[in-house]
């Protein structure tokens, strides 16, 4: 059981230079890797391939040695960087969160997603209270592995300690294979139990 | 000494309220923020730190007047000794107050980066110096917004305000996504404009850095600021810092214990009747659960606290 990037190489149009090139990297169930490169590195890049939001040039993303599934709710569940960017904003944040299966109860109460905040638009919640939609939605779908990119660097030290330990409790409990892309290597201490600098 | 400065932005019992549609025709008032004091003097680097959806980057809008238009601000707000009325604000705002948006998606998707930051009056050399600085390759000039990464689209915001050369400067979490060396690289900039005399307002969750930097530091929660302190009893630790809630935001840094505390932020609309920390609070006591403390002054700095300590 294993997501594996393999030799994977990408650019975003033929003129432009190559963001990835003969990039590997394999994570198993249960595992929780976090990522270092500089910014503008491809880390978000990577992170997009290994969740099917792109398709690498050359080389193959696989999942338990085929490719990922096309249809239906991916099994790499991706949280994003700019949780403002990751919604729909004419939708009501009910239905964004639901566009994932049911809402599951616990989630929100253990995030701490008040109940008269599904009614509302993206636009009038704070990038903080989005990033914890996001991170419900991601949790609500299913899968096995979940990609975490910069996912708290708008959240205050409490509120980021609190969401870390909803996503390594649901980790634990679900035996998810984690990635967390972050730049602040005290908190890639606490979260993972490997390292990866891809600059190096 | 503070009392013989003269303040560059004053800022007295503020409040936001947003007018909300409730069932039919009624309207409820919505208030986000309140009773806030914050001054800022020339020469210095104020970092607010505090709980998401406090209303930091409200407060950076109401400065501005950028607010959306059901938004109402209340209290006394003052630039330079004089009232900032909304004609004023229109005419400072990226001339004398520039503001570094909290959001990437605030950059023109149909305008590559470098004209978009020259602006209006096109200070190409200077801007290129600061891209240079920022460990921006020549190249990104002629990138569209959706050709750069997270960290390379928050280096160039810092850029649109710097380059600007205004007397303050808003910046609303300037460096998340940038490598730390970046990220040290951009607050330096920021030290070295407040060195000319000039002021940053530093809204940031990167405690531990924007202490390098600040010389102040200004907790928000709740839409109201609980504490302000000098920025070396953040260094400190706990037991230098006056309200619980910084404490607690102090010990839930991924150095210092990666605990949280339980609860969450009240929220507007259902704001309890005393204290707005009380209900997660380790210390609180009767008075704390009806009164609302005020703003004391403890040990060189201010908290709102009936036992600040």
């Amino acid at each position: 059981m294993a997501l594996e990037a393999k030799n994977v190489d990408f650019r975003y149009g033929r003129n432009q230079p190559w963001i990835l090139k003969d990039q590997c990297l394999k994570i198993g169930k249960g595992e929780r890797l976090a990522v270092f490169a500089p910014s503008g590195y491809g880390k978000t890049t990577l992170a997009m391939l290994l969740a099917g939001y792109l398709e690498p040039i050359n080389g193959q993303v696989l999942l338990d040695e085929i490719p990922l599934p096309k249809k239906g709710a991916c099994p790499v569940q991706l949280i994003c960087q700019h949780p403002e960017k990751a919604v729909n904003p004419r939708w009501r944040l009910r239905r964004v969160l639901e566009e994932s299966g049911p809402l599951r109860e616990d989630l929100l109460e253990a995030l701490g997603i008040q109940r008269a905040w599904l009614a509302r638009f993206p636009r009038e919640l704070s990038g903080g209270e989005l990033q914890r939609f996001c991170v419900a939605r991601a949790l609500t779908s299913g899968g096995d592995y979940l990609i975490c990119d910069e996912i708290s660097a708008m959240l205050d030290g409490i509120t980021q300690a609190q969401i870390w330990n909803v996503v390594l409790e649901e980790a634990e409990k679900r035996s998810l294979g984690l990635i967390a892309i972050t730049h602040n290597r005290r908190l890639a201490g606490r979260i993972a139990s490997r390292i990866l600098d891809l600059s190096v | 000494m503070e009392q013989t400065r003269k303040a560059l932005l004053e800022m007295r019992n503020i409040s936001v309220s947003f007018r909300m549609y409730g069932r039919g025709l009624e309207q409820t008032d919505l208030r986000v923020i309140s009773d806030l004091h914050l001054t800022v003097y020339p020469g210095e680097i104020v970092a607010i730190a505090g709980s998401s959806g406090s209303g930091k980057s409200l407060l950076a809008s109401a400065i501005l007047g950028i607010l959306p238009p059901n938004a109402a601000v209340r209290g006394d707000l003052q630039y330079k000794g004089e009232a900032l009325t909304p004609e004023r604000q229109k005419w400072i705002r990226g001339r004398e107050i520039a503001l570094v948006p909290q959001s990437v998606a605030y950059l023109d998707p149909l305008m590559k980066v470098g004209p978009q930051t020259d602006g209006y009056y096109k200070p190409t050399k200077k801007r290129r110096m600061l891209f240079e600085r920022l460990q921006l390759p020549a190249s990104v000039e002629r990138l569209y917004p959706f050709q750069l990464s997270g960290g390379m689209a928050r280096r160039v915001l810092v850029s649109t305000a710097l380059v600007t050369g205004a007397r303050l400067i808003i910046a609303d979490e300037p460096t998340p996504g940038m490598s730390i060396e970046q990220a040290l690289e951009a607050l330096r900039m920021f030290r070295e404009m407040a060195d000319e005399g000039k002021s940053v307002i530093l809204i940031t969750h990167d405690i531990d850095l924007a202490v390098e930097f600040a010389d102040r530091v200004a907790v928000f929660y709740a839409g109201t600021t609980v504490e302000t302190a000098p920025a070396s009893d953040f260094k400190a630790g706990p037991e230098a810092l006056r309200h619980p809630y910084s404490k607690a935001l102090w010990k839930a840094l991924p150095q210092n214990g990666f605990e949280p505390i339980p609860g969450f932020q009240p929220y507007a609309g259902n704001l309890p009747e005393g204290c707005l920390f009380a209900p997660r609070c380790p210390y609180k006591t009767e008075q704390c659960e009806k009164q609302v403390p005020p703003m004391l002054e403890i040990r060189g700095g201010e908290a709102r606290c009936f036992h600040g300590a």
